[in-house]
């Protein structure tokens, strides 16, 4: 596969360098919101719309500074852009999607301080991609996000019956369940090539 | 010094340790986890990512402490999140300018500093009430506690990954390297296990008090 | 909160906001003014450490841009629009051509900056600039002495009618190399070496038919 095609960008972000296990982005949500499967799946969805209209602005936003030379203004706009579409993407399905809005509503907010959507716009600015490189990268991810918290999720449902040492702290015990994640995930280096 | 009308925390030596142990953003508050892990495969990566939060911290503070009497309060978020992308991408330009290795090593985690959760905590929880010397003062220990942290992880993954430490040969040819330390898995065990260390001193130490308590009673 | 009774106007948010704004703008701009030529030279310096490094004979070095097979020369200054460097000894004489190539590694691209010597036809080594390969493993590729040994000439001539390779590069198993054109691998790192086999060949192939008709350009020494 040619480093640059769609489906390596995809499987890159997926599943070989996976932003959560690979490369630490979105941790924060990641040990904070992993504690139950269904909430899991909703704030994967979230972060997936989130990262698609973020990633595009991002590209639109990156085509205007690079025109006036502006380059240097990168990471404020950046951030500006990211943290205003979070509020248009929620004013928008408020208002035609209720249902949608009851079950994203409190992950939404939470997602414009998920250093994950920040790195995206930066990683796809770094690589130099085109517009459909980066609906690709944005695409995959968010995949691989959603992934990463739904295992998450899955193997800390189990552990709620197991029995631990109480020195043991949740945080301590999802740490070592997210390396040994991240050791499996490994075995996909190379995957495709 | 005269009272400020919204009655500030009182400077003193608990203001700037709070930061260092009680309050300790990484091991306690687990805050700012992304680059805790993604760049502390060497110490020395640590080190300069922790003085990189370290400076945004205190400009921020020292900014938004000045201005905490003129940022309207329904816009104050955005103002914060501006002052501190103002200083993160001058601290990434300095240290383009200082040492491109160390930039390449450290990559889009100096310009993600915008949104570690620690800094904009600083700011709206202290700053934005305090006074200057105490925002600097604070915002100073909550960076000695950051880069304490990292150099936690960095020493510990860079010495069994590599090895080495700042660089330097430990262990002479023969020494196996346990690459898994400067992987990414290894940034996770090695948080995880500082994290069992501190509660398990913590656990002791309130056994001893309850123990100390009992005597007492006694 | 309670619902404040003086909830200021608009206008008033929008000024406070409009004059944070400028103000960290007018610092970004002032931060990048006063370390935009430091930060340039830094670049410049690292460009040349890594052709001095792949090109050690070459004291100075030329910028050139290829272009749907056309060459330029040029300046100094625009180092970091150019993809082919020619690097000169002190007599003026061109020693060999650096060039940047890439490919997948195990874990991610790596990118790569190799030496080509027009006299011989061969590809003469190269650094690595930038991998996220194994550590241990993957980046044997810089340390290992019987991997670097296939680089003392590896054979990169071109065909008859000067349009493509003679014969592609190619990383084959350790220990199976028959050819002067392929890449013994390195046992145990397979993909990594694979990666620099086809890092080496794809540029190879897209650069090499146009140099060589370009060669009077680059064999005279720029004023840089």
């Amino acid at each position: 596969m040619q480093p640059d095609s769609h489906a390596f960008i995809f499987l890159n972000a997926f599943l070989i360098n996976n932003f959560v296990l690979a490369m630490f982005l979105g941790l924060c949500p990641f040990l904070g919101v992993s504690a139950k499967i269904s909430t899991a799946w909703n704030m994967g969805l979230a972060v997936v719309f989130v990262m698609l209209v973020s990633s595009m602005c991002a590209f639109g936003i990156n085509i205007v500074l690079v025109k006036y030379e502006l380059e240097f203004l990168r990471l404020i706009s950046y951030i500006a852009v990211i943290a205003s579409s979070v509020q248009l993407v929620e004013m928008f399905v408020k208002k035609f999607s209720p249902s949608l809005f009851r079950t994203l509503g409190i992950f939404l907010p939470l997602i414009t301080t998920n250093c994950a959507i920040l790195g995206l716009a930066l990683f796809q600015t770094n690589r130099s991609y085109n517009f459909t490189q980066c609906l690709a990268f944005a695409l995959g991810a968010g995949a691989g996000f959603t992934l990463a918290l739904i295992l998450m999720a899955g193997l800390r449902e189990k552990l709620e019956l197991a029995k631990i040492p109480d020195t043991v702290t949740q945080a301590a015990l999802s740490l070592m369940i997210a390396g040994l994640l991240s050791l499996s995930f490994m075995g996909f280096a190379g995957l495709g090539g | 010094m005269p009272a400020d009308p919204r009655a500030p925390a009182k400077l003193s030596l608990e203001t700037l340790t709070q930061g260092i142990w009680k309050e300790n953003p990484v091991f306690v508050m687990l805050l700012g986890l992304c680059p805790v892990l993604a760049v502390t495969n060497t110490a020395t990566n640590a080190l300069a990512m922790g003085l990189a939060t370290m400076f945004v911290l205190l400009c921020s503070g020292v900014l938004v402490s000045l201005l905490r009497n003129v940022i309207p309060k329904q816009v104050r978020i955005a103002c914060y999140i501006i002052i501190i992308a103002t200083f993160v991408t001058i601290t990434d330009y300095a240290i383009m300018a200082i040492s491109l290795d160390l930039h390449k090593a450290l990559g889009a985690f100096i310009q993600l500093i915008v949104v570690n959760c620690v800094i904009l905590g600083r700011a709206e929880a202290y700053a934005s009430k305090n006074k200057v010397v105490s925002s600097f003062v604070n915002a100073f220990g909550m960076g000695i506690g950051f880069t304490v942290a990292l150099l936690c992880l960095g020493v510990v993954r860079e010495v069994f990954g590599f090895g080495t430490l700042f660089g330097m040969d430990l262990f002479g040819p023969n020494f196996q390297p346990w690459a898994v330390f400067a992987l990414p898995p290894g940034g996770f065990f090695v948080l995880a296990f500082w994290l069992f260390l501190f509660s398990y001193v913590r656990k002791r130490r309130a056994a001893a008090t309850t123990l100390e308590e009992k005597k007492h009673a006694a | 909160m309670s619902e404040a009774p003086t909830m200021p106007k608009s206008s008033k948010l929008i000024t406070a906001l409009a004059l944070i704004a400028m103000m960290s703008g007018l610092l970004v701009a002032v931060t990048f003014q006063v370390t935009a030529p430091r930060i340039a030279l830094n670049k410049q310096k690292a460009l040349e450490k890594a052709i001095f490094a792949v090109l050690p004979e070459a004291t100075s070095a030329g910028n050139f841009l290829l272009q749907d097979g056309v060459l330029t020369s040029l300046t100094a200054e625009e180092f970091s629009q150019a993809n082919v460097f020619a690097g000169y000894n002190d007599a003026g004489e061109l020693v060999g051509i650096a060039m940047e190539a890439s490919a997948r590694g195990y874990s991610d691209v790596v990118r790569i900056l190799y030496a080509y010597e027009p006299k011989n036809q061969c590809i003469l080594g190269f650094t690595v600039l930038q991998s996220t390969e194994t550590p241990g493993i993957g980046d044997k590729i810089e340390t290992d002495a019987d991997f670097l040994k296939n680089f003392d000439c590896l054979d990169a001539s071109l065909n008859a009618d000067l349009s493509s390779l003679a014969n592609d590069i190619i990383t084959v198993k350790n220990g199976k190399k028959v050819n002067a054109w392929e890449i013994d691998g390195i046992s145990g790192a397979t993909i990594t070496s694979k990666a620099i086999g086809n890092a080496l060949n794809q540029s190879a192939n897209a650069m090499l038919p146009d140099l060589a008709k370009n060669q009077a350009l680059l064999e005279k020494k720029g004023d840089s």
